[in-house]
C-alpha cells in the first residue's frame, strides 16, 4: 500500500507543478468582478453546501 | 444632399454588418455549447461503460492510480496539441474511458460497505443535480463568471497541497475538509467554464468538454468520499 501512497503523491506533485503557470496567469489576468458578481456567484455555492448537507442527512437515515 | 445620402447608406451598412457579426458570434457560441454538451454526454456514457467493465472484471485498486495517471498525462500533454483535429475526439474518449476504468475498483469498494449502494446512488444523483442546476444557472444568468478564475485556481492549489499532506498524515478531518473544498471549487469551476464558453473565452468544444468532465468526475469522487465518511455512524 506504500506504493499507492507514493504513486498518489507523485501524481499530485506533477499536477501541482503543471498548475502553477495557470495560477499565476489567472491571478494576474482575471477580469475584475462587477457590482453584484460575487453575490451572484456565492448564492448557488451556498445552495450546493445546503444540498450536500441534505444528502448527508439522507444517507445517515 | 448626395453626401448625406452616402453617409446614411454607409452608416446603414455598418449597422447591418455589426448586426450580422453579432448574429454570427451568437451562432458560433451556440454551436460550441451544443457540441460541448453532446460530446460531454457521449464521454460520460462511455465512462459508465468502462466503469461497468472494470467492476465486472473486479480490477484491483491500483487500476485507479494507473488510470488517473494515464488520463492526467494525456490530458495535460497530448490533448491540447490535438484538440483542433479529429484526433482530439479519440484522445478525449481515451481519457474519459481510462477514468471510467479507474472508477470501477473504487465503486466496488464502496458497494461492499454497509449502505454502499445508497451512498453510490446518492453521490451519482447528487453530482448530476449539482452539475445540471449550476449549468442552468450559468446559462440563464446574465453574469460573466470569468472573474472567479484567480480565486478558483489559487484555491485549487491550496486544496491539492492539503491533499498531498493528507496522503501521509491520514487525518479524517483533513480528508473531509479536502473533499468538501474540492466539491465547492468544482462547483465554482462549472460556473466559470460554462461562462467562458458562453462569452467566447473557450471556443474549442473538445477542451470545453474536458474541463466540464473533470469537474463532474471530481465532484462525484469527492461526494462519494464525503458521504462514505459522514454516512457511517
Amino acid at each position: 500500500m506504500e506504493w499507492m501512497k507514493i504513486g498518489q503523491a507523485a501524481l499530485l506533485i506533477m499536477f501541482i507543478v503543471v498548475l502553477i503557470p495557470a495560477v499565476r496567469w489567472w491571478s494576474k489576468n482575471s477580469p475584475k468582478a462587477e457590482k453584484g458578481d460575487w453575490n451572484a456567484a456565492l448564492l448557488p455555492l451556498v445552495g450546493v453546501v445546503l444540498f450536500i448537507a441534505l444528502l448527508i442527512y439522507i444517507v445517515r437515515g | 444632399m448626395q453626401s448625406e445620402r452616402d453617409y446614411m447608406r454607409r452608416s446603414g451598412n455598418v449597422q447591418a454588418l455589426s448586426a450580422e457579426a453579432i448574429q454570427q458570434s451568437a451562432l458560433s457560441t451556440n454551436k460550441v455549447l451544443r457540441n460541448t454538451y453532446l460530446l460531454l454526454s457521449m464521454t460520460l456514457l462511455f465512462s459508465a461503460v468502462t466503469a461497468g467493465i472494470s467492476m465486472a472484471l473486479a480490477l484491483p485498486p491500483m487500476t485507479y492510480l494507473i488510470s488517473v495517471g494515464v488520463a492526467m498525462v494525456a490530458g495535460i500533454f497530448v490533448l491540447p496539441r490535438v484538440a483542433n483535429s479529429a484526433a482530439g475526439i479519440g484522445v478525449i474518449f481515451l481519457i474519459t474511458g481510462a477514468l471510467g476504468l479507474g472508477l470501477g475498483p473504487l465503486l466496488n469498494i464502496y458497494l461492499a460497505l454497509p449502505k454502499g449502494p445508497e451512498i453510490v446512488g446518492t453521490a451519482m444523483g447528487g453530482t448530476g443535480l449539482i452539475f445540471l442546476s449550476l449549468s442552468a444557472y450559468a446559462l440563464t444568468s446574465k453574469r460573466n463568471f470569468s472573474f472567479m478564475g484567480g480565486f478558483l485556481f489559487a484555491g485549487f492549489m491550496v486544496v491539492l497541497i492539503a491533499a498531498l499532506a493528507n496522503i501521509f498524515l491520514a487525518l479524517p478531518a483533513l480528508s473531509l475538509a479536502v473533499s468538501a473544498g474540492i466539491i465547492l471549487l468544482m462547483s465554482g469551476f462549472i460556473l466559470f467554464d460554462t461562462s467562458r464558453i458562453i462569452n467566447g473565452g473557450e471556443t474549442n468544444y473538445i477542451m470545453a468538454t474536458y474541463g466540464l468532465y473533470l469537474t463532474i468526475f471530481n465532484i462525484f469522487i469527492n461526494l462519494l468520499s464525503l458521504l462514505g465518511i459522514m454516512g457511517d455512524d
